[in-house]
């Protein structure tokens, strides 16, 4: 199979859905002459034009309520934000209007917009620039969201989130975006991932690592590690979406593995994992023969130093820590 | 203000005697509907809050009487006048208000947040300027679908100071959106007066000129300077794609809401007895009509009387409509869920 790198595969499909529909649109910071802050969008404005691939003044409550307002008659815009970390100067636009006015408006409106752009930290920018707000979004009802750890899958959830006729905010990785994996060909038919389908992407059968976005990839790694040096065999289940969530396939690697530990970029504080160890206690209490635990970003704004900040990040040495407490 | 006779300018001198009756009536149904909301507002049958239009009502009818069919009306939350304006009947309102299931919003969204996409209508918006990148992104659908039309987008004098709000000026012009935005100015951002909560040098709508964007001020107690006025921000807008901000003087009565218990405080009795004296464009359309022989005194009657009639009816139908269920509490939130559709069945979308 063909393989692209994850930042090539997000551009093929906006690509194919701005081929399928007139209505689907690219707006935001740089994505048109610039060719994309990260590149992402990169040759789309030569390709479509003015009309399709719009640059906007750096004005995120300005251009994200327009797309919102733009949606209402039927426009699907696609809207980069440069950091996902802007999220909080377009705040009001992004969880009031987007989130709830289908909801105050009884179900006569939709908002079928696209949020996308990178959710990370690691690349020593600091504390507000480190944002990593999937829990945040997930806990407003009225939105969706997701975040795919490898090419394909985000080829496949931008596809499925443009054809969404509901908000959905997808979660990119800065350093996620230079990687290389298996795409399929288009020759070999539409590659869509739903939304709400998690993916296993280790099977084993001691311990189950829940991840999503680049933790996912951390785990794996953590994964070899335990089998390689302690005859531990992980299971990997990818999220893929946080919401709407696989809870099926959470309890079921549960109930295969009967241990958790949960990764998960976000802080400790109600991040998305720990809605996941709320539902694991709730639906599979008598499946664990451990308390679930967790490896987040340590709990403190993220820090600036190249020599520190990746120890604050869930990585593979504090998830094969975490995991040998548990046996 | 000037003495100029807006009643000659041709996009009033094509009224017919007809469709002044119309607006006069219109004006006055909203007045009727909302002394019957305050009333049963004041009678503890509806919650939240209860902002309302009295006095500002040659606004909404003024200027959503120059829509054709692709012309769309975004507000904030004091919403009902722009509402009845554009043909929501008074019992699909009153019902909301009493948050009853046959509300316009099936009791979800209350008196802030009226919807009618039928009628072009896109709310009733809660959150003071949140609203103007939405009317914003309305201008710039239609210019993307190639409609010929516009959006008038209204805010609060309040709203002024909002970033979102220049946010919107600034693109509005840069991109040549379609949209008018029209600042009500009623004098007051809640309790603070205008000269303390905005800088300005003349009036409000001068910002405009920061982002070279057309403005105008328009009294906004004479309906026929309103309409001439705004007919020539609309042409801007969709014939040439050019933005305008309209600033129209207007009062309201009552308080921010009906909850503002310092209204009396903030202002003097002697104003609120002004306006209503000289300035209250119910009475000074009446005089205009019967100036110019098209209403008589007893047409005024009956279109009061009937306006009343309508109100009190409407307020029978909210009182006795059904109150939405537990089930209801969980519909409207997700289009793909309402739908059934394949995407729905995928994942969970709810964890209560």
């Amino acid at each position: 199979m063909r393989t692209l790198t994850y930042r090539e595969a997000i551009r093929e499909g906006i690509d194919e859905e701005l081929t399928r529909d007139d209505n689907v649109i690219v707006m935001g910071e740089e994505v048109a002459q610039y060719n994309g802050a990260y590149k992402v969008t990169e040759g789309l404005w030569n390709k479509w034009g003015d009309k399709r691939i719009v640059d906007t003044p750096i004005s995120e409550a300005g251009f994200i309520g327009m797309g919102i307002g733009a949606s209402m008659l039927g426009v699907r815009p696609v809207m980069e934000l440069m950091f996902w970390s802007f999220h909080s100067v377009a705040f009001d636009q992004l969880v009031n209007n987007a989130a709830c006015v289908r909801y105050m408006s009884g179900g006569l409106i939709n908002c079928p917009i696209v949020v996308r752009g990178p959710a990370n930290g690691g690349t020593n920018v600091g504390a507000t620039h480190s944002h990593i707000p999937e829990g945040l979004f997930a806990a407003f009802p009225g939105l969706k969201v997701c975040a795919p750890a490898t090419p394909a899958d985000a080829k496949g959830l931008i596809k499925a989130a443009i054809r969404d006729n509901d908000p959905v905010y997808v979660m990119e990785n800065t350093l996620l975006y230079g990687n290389k994996g298996e795409v399929p060909d288009p020759e070999d038919g539409d590659f869509v991932i739903p939304l709400g389908k998690a993916d296993v992407k280790r099977e084993g059968k001691d311990i189950s690592l829940i991840a999503h976005g680049r933790s996912v990839l951390q785990a794996l790694a953590a994964a070899e590690t335990l089998k390689e040096e302690h005859g531990i065999d992980a299971e990997v289940l990818d999220l893929r979406s946080i919401r709407p969530l696989d809870v099926d396939a959470i309890l079921a690697t549960v109930a295969k593995t009967h241990r958790v530990v949960l990764v998960d970029e976000s802080k400790p504080f109600g991040g998305v994992s720990a809605m996941i160890s709320h539902l694991i206690q709730e639906h599979a209490f008598d499946e664990l023969d451990a308390p679930i635990k967790r490896v987040c970003t340590i709990d403190a704004p993220s820090i600036y130093s190249p020599h520190i900040e990746s120890e604050q990040l869930p990585n593979p040495k504090r998830i094969v820590e975490k995991v040998l407490t548990m046996f | 203000m000037s003495d100029l006779n807006f009643a000659s300018s041709p996009i009033n001198k094509s009224l017919s005697p007809e469709r002044k009756i119309e607006l006069f009536t219109q004006m006055v149904r909203i007045r009727r509907f909302e002394q019957a909301s305050l009333k049963s507002y004041s009678s503890g049958k509806m919650g939240g809050f209860l902002h309302l239009y009295i006095g500002q009502e040659s606004v909404a009818v003024g200027t959503i009487s120059l829509g054709g069919a692709d012309d769309h009306f975004i507000t904030a939350y004091r919403d009902h006048g722009h509402a009845l304006a554009v043909g929501m009947s008074m019992n699909e309102c009153m019902a909301e208000m009493y948050g009853k299931q046959s509300g316009c919003s099936k009791g979800k969204g209350g008196s802030m947040h009226f919807f009618a996409p039928d009628k072009n209508f896109w709310g009733g918006h809660g959150i003071v300027g949140g609203q103007t990148p939405l009317g914003l992104g309305l201008g710039y659908g239609l210019k993307y679908l190639e409609k010929e039309g516009c959006c008038l987008c209204y805010l609060g004098d309040g709203s002024v100071n909002q970033g979102a709000f220049h946010e919107s000026l600034n693109i509005a012009s840069l991109f040549g959106i379609p949209v008018v935005y029209i600042i009500e100015n009623n004098g007051y951002s809640m309790g603070t007066s205008q000269q303390r909560s905005s800088a300005y040098t003349g009036c409000l709508a001068q910002r405009a000129e920061a982002y070279a964007i057309e403005w105008d001020v328009i009294n906004g107690s004479d309906i026929y300077e309103v309409r001439s006025k705004t007919h020539i921000a609309m042409e801007r807008a969709r014939k040439d794609h050019k933005p305008t901000v309209l600033e129209i003087e207007t009062y309201r009565y009552y308080g921010h809401s009906v909850a503002d218990a310092n209204h009396k405080k903030y202002r003097t009795p002697e104003e609120i007895t002004n306006y209503k004296d000289n300035h209250d464009p119910i009475n000074v359309f009446r005089q205009k009509l019967m100036d110019e022989g098209v209403l008589t005194e007893e047409k005024a009657e009956e279109i009061d009387k009937s306006a009343k009639a309508e109100a009190a009816d409407a307020v029978k139908f909210a009182e006795e409509a059904p109150a939405p269920t537990i089930a209801d509490i969980s519909t409207d939130v997700y289009w793909e869920t309402d739908n059934d559709t394949d995407a729905s069945k995928i994942g969970h979308h709810f964890f209560s």
